[in-house]
């Protein structure tokens, strides 16, 4: 029986991972869980924040946003909105939508009504995940 | 008969037009390289998500989820997925025919039509046609992105869900291949059950397995199903955006070659005419020559 777990990270844009791992750990709606080969089968959907798989020692981390994930027949698929690999992600655009993000809560905790606070809290979490994910911050 | 010099202008005209067809043409071949593959790389994501949905949707109870809700239908929104740019031959004109038809027709039935617009040329038209227009979307076709299929979703949702529309459709160019798009229409909401089971059937991989669902099957629809509903406007403007550089490649192609048999046919012209010119020069001088010698 194989004990690798197969990997396919899927967004509208490309396919972003399709790998053998061993882990692949998912930050799933009710809590962050992790999958490992011969997971029972599992439909989840996914919130907004970091995920990681370890290949051979090796870990990747990428920065998911809004979908869900199916595990069955050893055979995994997260599909997000966006999903990136630490390397591809711009650390300065993140900080600079954190800090956004922040000022609009601010804002929005103070009375204004014309702001969305659930976007605001959305895109907080987005550029939070973002940048755990870079390792710019724990 | 137009004078040597008249021609002249014409054919140096027509060979203008003729290298900024060709330039169009060679452009609109690279774009729709592009447009393709984006096409291709957004089809694992929407087959994906489609077989998802069918999955859970046979489970679901239509009368839970208010985007499934089916209502005597009175108000019917088209969505128009066309091209911003023109220049394009018939392509835009043929999903704008395809929509009229299919509007009458649902005001044959006694139905309230309304228009929504992704896409420049269909807006412009349909503005001048006093339907009422909730929502456009334009000059978002040359870089197609999620975020504005969302837009449309989430505007197209809250309609339906406020009751200001029963039934939504859409219409787009969908690319069968690089010569042949069709104007396709199809229903976006209410999302219905049996629509998902087709697509299901369509993918049948085995017996299936019983998962385990995080959250509840119910919440995870009530999510899924907003997302969905981008999904199928995002193909469905990803398909058309395709269909639009083949579109003009083909009608880039039929001009050049019109512009190659006008410099044909003026060429000859210009050739008799000057041949023409020159005979009757020749016959001034010879009839000068008869009449010094008499």
């Amino acid at each position: 029986m194989a004990n690798k777990l197969n990997l396919e990270v899927v967004t509208p844009r490309k396919l972003v991972v399709s790998d053998e791992v061993d882990l692949c750990t998912v930050p799933g709606t009710e809590g962050v869980f992790g999958v490992m080969a011969n997971h029972a089968p599992i439909l989840s959907t996914l919130n907004i924040g970091p995920m990681h798989y370890n290949k051979d020692g090796d870990t990747v981390r990428l920065a998911v946003s809004g979908g869900f994930v199916e595990v069955s027949n050893n055979k995994m698929t997260v599909l997000a909105e966006a999903a990136e690999v630490s390397e591809e992600i711009d650390v300065e655009r993140a900080l600079r939508a954190k800090e956004r993000a922040e000022k609009r809560i601010q804002e929005a905790k103070a009375g204004r009504e014309d702001i969305d606070m659930a976007r605001a809290m959305a895109a907080m979490a987005r550029a939070t995940a973002r940048l755990k994910v870079a390792g710019k911050m724990s | 008969m137009a004078s040597l010099k008249d021609i002249k202008i014409k054919i140096t005209g027509i060979k203008k037009t003729e290298q900024i067809t060709k330039a169009m043409n060679m452009v609109a071949a690279a774009k729709l390289r592009g447009a393709q593959a984006r096409m291709e790389e957004f089809r694992p994501y929407a087959d994906k998500f489609a077989s998802v949905m069918g999955d859970l949707s046979g489970t679901a109870d239509p009368n839970v989820f208010p985007l499934m809700e089916e209502r005597e239908v009175k108000k019917v929104l088209l969505l128009v997925v066309t091209s911003d740019r023109g220049l394009c031959g018939a392509f835009n004109a043929n999903i704008i025919n395809a929509s009229e038809k299919f509007l009458q027709s649902q005001r044959d039935a006694g139905k309230d039509v309304l228009v929504g617009c992704i896409g420049r040329k269909g807006y412009g038209y349909f503005s001048r046609q006093g339907v009422e227009i909730p929502l456009h979307i334009t000059d978002v076709m040359g870089d197609i992105q999620m975020q504005d299929a969302r837009k449309a979703g989430q505007q197209l949702s809250k309609l339906f869900l406020d009751g200001e529309v029963d039934e939504v459709d859409y219409i787009y160019g969908r690319f069968i291949n690089v010569v042949t798009q069709k104007p396709t229409i199809k229903k976006l909401l209410p999302i219905s059950a049996t629509g998902l089971e087709e697509i299901e059937k369509a993918e049948e991989e085995g017996p299936k397995a019983a998962y385990i669902y995080e959250p509840e099957p119910e919440e995870i629809l009530n999510q899924l199903m907003p997302m969905y509903i981008n999904v199928q406007i995002m193909a469905a403007m990803l398909e058309t955006g395709a269909s639009e550089q083949a579109a003009r490649m083909t009608a880039m192609d039929n001009a050049s070659r019109a512009c190659k048999d006008m410099i044909e046919s003026l060429t000859l012209a210009y050739n008799k005419a000057r041949q023409a010119a020159i005979t009757t020069e020749l016959m001034d001088i010879v009839g000068g020559a008869e009449a010094l010698k008499g």
